[in-house]
């Protein structure tokens, strides 16, 4: 129980991290895909951030009074991942939007089929 | 002074390049300065690797905050010839882009190309001189966003397709990738990669470890499309614009290579990837089963893109291969290989890419009787198509040789009989090229007689020129990779 | 000029003679002017080393590191400048024979034709000469791929058919044997110079595993054409006559049994293989060969595809006197590198002649062609008279000290192939000989007389040099005996 309880946030990381991946391959709307990757990413968020914390520690300021202090590092790591986790997503919008225009259709099987309509091989 | 500053500019000048590029917007300026930035890293480039060869591995330490805590970028013989790899191929492809591209892309759009180029190039660069491990998937993702944005610039639609498949896999490869460095940050407590080689052994409990090695291999093995993680590849090579495949092929994979080696042999060590686990078997089996089945995929193509898409998976397998085989001489074959394929299938690409142009596609009714029409570019083709293949006065020869003589050595001639027998896979492939190219009588999809434009032509023979040069004289090449050999497994060079 | 001079003098001459070809395309009198400058200036600069490494010189030249321990190196020693002097003799015969036939024949993609053609004779010396194994298999390989377009001339069907097989067989065995066993020479000796006395001998090997190296390697230069391997030489004659001429008579295929030659002498060394009797196997293998191959000759009725098997039998003799590792016999095989090129370009440019003049290819065609093409048949007789082994013809001279050779070691096995193919040579020369002379022509033929001029010119002076080796074997028996002689 203790093991369980006391490291709950690997159990949310991982739960999210399985959704995510499952999301990114049983979906077939590419829209749908990228939600799922997003989620995916976040869980890494987490495994970064929570080891992080301890429990009492403060922002690593030194001052009186305060003797511990939670490691900086990891959240300015994930400020970085955070950035490129977006610039992914809005990346992957955009060429969303580029497939919709060229196929008019956001459904892989339905992209998919029309390539192969349209002579090529898959 | 400036000489102090080298391992940062070689990333720096062009990753500024590229918001300059968008500043100035109009394609002659675009392209000159991506192509000067891109020749300056090469110059650059080649100017550490002539350092490292004469007085050692290079620390820089960047903002001057000393590792491990800031981040360092190391250089040492085996990155160092990454370097010169990555920014060579792309100051011959930069050149080639300006007819390609310009045929491929919307005149408007022609400065997003440039300006992409060189932040592809830049983060490739830092990746392979980064000495931080979470710097290098922020370089990671810089190339692969850059890469994507490439790739979708394709002509064909299912470029964009391709390129959000690759979105896909490359994201998910690159985030596995950080959860394996979270994890070794959590049991060692630092980003360093030599710190963190130095610090592992200490570590007590070993599964975390040994989690961080598979999150780290399943990741890096998306990226350099390692059987049976290759599936975003073909459509990728097949679809972009061809300075963009012969690029990416030339050095992206390759690149992601030099990661998986690092981590190898320069965090996890000997011990824990050959004996703990059994990585050199599961490399070997992934890497034949690469060979063999991406090479006979590659015989039936009907598209000489494609074609060569498939035979880049089944090239990765022979480098996986050399690296499966742990040993001093599969490690040189990994390393010249990655080199040796790298200039070959550049070539190629660049190649197909002036044919695709010509006849509107690369398939092969529009192939048939090419020695006429295009008699250079045929040439070409098969004369990289012979380095494809391992003939002898090729650069191919030399990465086949190692792997031979170190399959041999390791007393494994089941291996160097695999190595051969896959080797006359590729004469086949190569030689429906030569016989469509030479022996057929051109047809309606031919292009008329003429070739592709000189700027096309000249950086792709220089390609074509560097398969054999290299198969002749291997002072560079193979020298370099004996020294990175030896430094992955410890060893004096 | 220099050892190294001429030894580059002689790489390069048809190299640029390729080149030169290329550009003067457009003009096909400069062009076959440049062919036979080249074929000149290769003789003379091969005729310039003769005397050095007949005084006991070996002319070097090294040029790059390949790999690491092992150069692009050349040296000539007596064996590479017998096979260079007769290759580059017989180039210039040939190029004669070349222009008359492919004018008379209108031959489409000339220029490609003689470019490929020098290409092949630079790679033959580049392979006569070589120093080592690694430097060897560049060259083997190299007259692999510039004699594909040769074969493949005619573009059509049965040509791309016959490519295919050519190269499947050649490229196949080369790098699916040849590669391994040159790696595994480098893993056990850790050099692939050639030396005299052999690099393996240091190594102590068992005879097991020599035996299966030695297996490797002369499977894996299919160019021998031992059996199975040789299936490739037949579907090479779908090529133009000079190309079965000289390629498939002379350079490539002596090519091949010279590489053997050079293995066992320089690699393996006769004493380590005679001594764990590693070899054993090899000579009935030969033995095999030279019967087998004889009898498909006797039953084809197209007259190329019999002197093709027939040049597969006479191969196999070659290899037969490198297989009983004695010092006759390795002399026979080195005579019989030059006494079969000279007999059998004959028979070949007169195959050819035949076809041009007459349009004829099947032996049954043939029925009193020799009143019609009198020097042509007369020629034809001279080389089928080698092939046999019969004076006066240079034939009887390697096959007597082969004979000699085996009967020394009383190794009756030999000397019983050595008879019997003698029988079946004769039995399927001597029936076209005695058409074309003796037999009335058939009724409705087409009226014609001797193939064009330089056709005939040359091939009387190849069927003239086959009886002068005979009459005056000096020089090559010198070159053969220095063989013997370390």
């Amino acid at each position: 129980m203790s093991a369980f309880a006391s490291h709950y946030s690997y159990w949310v990381t991982v739960f999210l991290m399985a959704t995510g991946l499952y999301i990114v391959i049983a979906r077939g709307n590419l829209l749908k895909k990228l939600i799922g990757l997003g989620i995916f990413q976040t869980s890494v968020y987490l495994l970064y951030i929570a080891p992080g914390k301890l429990i009492g520690g403060t922002a690593p300021i030194v001052a009186e009074g305060f003797r511990v202090y939670s490691n900086p590092l990891p959240h300015v790591l994930i400020l970085t991942a955070i950035v490129v986790g977006v610039a992914t997503l809005a990346l992957g919008l955009a060429i969303v939007v580029r497939i919709r225009e060229a196929y008019g259709s956001t459904e892989e099987d339905e992209i998919l089929a029309a390539d192969r309509a349209s002579g090529g091989g898959g | 002074m400036i000489a102090g500053q080298l391992p940062a500019l070689v990333v720096v000048v062009p990753l500024a390049a590229a918001p300059l590029v968008v500043l100035v917007r109009r394609p002659v300026a675009a392209f000159a300065i991506a192509t000067a930035a891109c020749a300056f890293s090469f110059f650059a480039a080649l100017l550490l690797a002539a350092e490292v060869a004469g007085a050692g591995p290079i620390s820089y330490a960047l903002g001057s905050w000393p590792p491990p805590w800031g981040i360092e970028y190391r250089v040492d013989a085996f990155n160092a010839f990454v370097l010169v790899l990555v920014s060579g191929a792309a100051t011959v492809v930069a050149p080639y882009g300006w007819r390609a591209v310009a045929a491929e892309v919307r005149r408007d759009q022609l400065y997003l190309y440039h300006a992409t180029f060189c932040l592809c190039v830049a983060g490739l660069l830092g990746m392979a001189i980064t000495g931080d491990a979470f710097n290098l998937f922020v370089f990671m993702e810089i190339a692969s966003l850059a890469s994507y944005i490439l790739i979708a610039l394709g002509r064909d639609r299912r470029a964009l397709l391709a390129a959000y498949q690759y979105l896909i896999l490359g994201t998910i490869g690159a985030t596995f990738y950080v959860i394996g460095v979270g994890l070794l940050y959590l049991v060692t407590g630092t980003l360093n990669i030599a710190d963190m080689a130095a610090r592992l052994p200490a570590v007590p409990d070993l599964r975390p470890v040994l989690a961080a090695l598979a999150f780290v291999t399943v990741g890096v093995s998306l990226k350099l499309a390692l059987f049976p993680l290759h599936f975003w590849l073909p459509n990728a090579y097949a679809y972009a614009p061809s300075a963009v495949s012969a690029f990416l092929s030339a050095t992206a994979t390759k690149v992601s290579v030099y990661v998986l080696l690092r981590f190898y042999f320069g965090v996890f060590g000997l011990p824990l990837v050959v004996e703990t686990l059994p990585m050199p078997q599961i490399l070997l089996a992934l890497s034949i089963v690469a060979i063999v089945s991406a090479s006979l995929v590659a015989l039936w193509q009907t598209d000489l893109k494609r074609l060569f898409a498939y035979s880049s998976v089944a090239q990765i397998g022979y480098i996986t291969l050399g690296i499966g085989m742990a040993s001093r001489e599969g490690l040189t074959a990994a390393v010249v290989h990655l080199f040796n394929h790298g200039v070959t299938k550049g070539a190629l690409f660049l190649l197909v890419g002036g044919v695709a142009l010509r006849a509107g596609g690369a398939g092969f009714a529009s192939l048939r009787g090419l020695a006429r029409a295009m008699p250079l570019t045929a040439l070409g083709i098969t004369l990289a198509g012979l380095s494809l293949i391992g003939v002898p006065g090729t650069a191919g020869f030399v990465s086949k040789w190692y792997l031979v003589i170190g399959a041999i050595e390791a007393g494994r001639w089941w291996l160097a009989a695999l190595v051969v027998a896959t080797s006359l896979i590729a004469v086949g492939y190569v030689w429906r090229f030569v016989e469509a190219a030479y022996l057929a009588e051109p047809g309606p999809a031919t292009p008329a007689r003429g070739e592709a434009s000189p700027v096309m032509l000249a950086p792709a023979w220089l390609l074509v020129a560097a398969c054999l040069w290299f198969g002749f004289d291997t002072s560079f090449t193979v020298t370099s990779a004996r020294r990175a050999a030896a430094l992955l497994l410890g060893g004096a060079p | 000029m220099s050892d190294a001079g001429l030894v580059g003098a002689a790489l390069l001459a048809p190299v640029l003679g390729a080149a030169g070809i290329a550009l003067a395309g457009r003009s096909p009198n400069l062009r076959e002017a440049v062919t036979l400058a080249s074929a000149a200036a290769l003789f003379a600069s091969c005729a310039a080393l003769l005397p050095r490494v007949l005084a006991g010189e070996r002319p070097a030249l090294a040029l790059f590191e390949m790999l690491p321990g092992i150069a692009l190196a050349f040296r000539v020693e007596p064996l590479g400048m017998l096979f260079a002097l007769v290759a580059s003799t017989l180039w210039i015969v040939t190029s004669v024979y070349a222009i008359g036939y492919m004018r008379a024949n209108e031959e489409a993609h000339q220029t490609r034709f003689y470019a490929c053609f020098a290409l092949a004779l630079a790679a033959t010396v580049g392979l006569a000469f070589a120093a080592n194994l690694v430097t060897l298999f560049l060259f083997y390989e190299m007259l692999t791929l510039v004699t594909w377009p040769l074969v493949t001339h005619h573009g059509d069907e049965e040509a791309r058919a016959g490519g295919r097989v050519y190269l499947a067989y050649l490229l196949g065995t080369s790098i699916l044997l040849l590669l391994p066993a040159i790696g595994a020479t480098w893993a056990f000796a850790g050099t692939v110079e050639f030396a005299a006395g052999g690099i393996l001998g240091e190594a102590r090997l068992g005879g097991a595993t020599l035996a299966a190296l030695l297996a490797l390697y002369v499977f894996g230069i299919g160019k021998a054409a031992l059996m199975p391997a040789h299936r490739w030489l037949p579907a090479a004659m779908v090529a133009p006559a000079p190309v079965s001429a000289l390629l498939h008579a002379v350079a490539v295929v002596k090519a091949g049994v010279f590489a053997v030659l050079k293995v066992i002498v320089y690699v393996f060394g006769v004493e380590t293989l005679a001594g764990v009797r590693a070899a054993d196997w090899l000579a009935p293998v030969a033995g095999f060969t030279i019967l087998a191959a004889s009898v498909v000759a006797l039953r084809s009725d197209n007259l190329k595809r019999r002197l093709a098997y027939s040049t597969v039998s006479q191969l196999s003799y070659v290899v037969l006197g490198a297989a009983l590792l004695a010092p006759l016999a390795t002399v026979a095989a080195a005579l019989h590198i030059a006494a079969h090129a000279f007999g059998k370009i004959t028979l070949f440019f007169a195959a050819g002649a035949i076809a041009t003049a007459s349009g004829k290819t099947e032996v049954s065609q043939l029925d009193g062609v020799g009143r019609r093409m009198p020097w042509t048949m007369a020629a034809f007789a001279v080389g089928a008279l080698s092939m046999i082994g019969l004076p006066p013809a240079a034939g009887v001279l390697s096959k007597w000290f082969l004979l000699a050779g085996a009967m020394d070691l009383g190794h009756w096995v030999a000397v019983a192939v050595i008879a019997a193919s003698t029988t079946l040579n004769a039995a399927y020369f001597a029936p076209i000989v005695y058409r074309a002379f003796l037999r009335p022509e058939a009724a409705g033929g087409r009226e014609h007389g001797e193939a064009p001029l330089s056709m005939r010119a040359a091939l009387c002076a190849s069927a003239a040099l086959t009886l002068a080796m005979f009459f005056a074997p000096e020089l090559p028996l010198a070159l053969a005996r220095a063989l013997e002689a370390r």
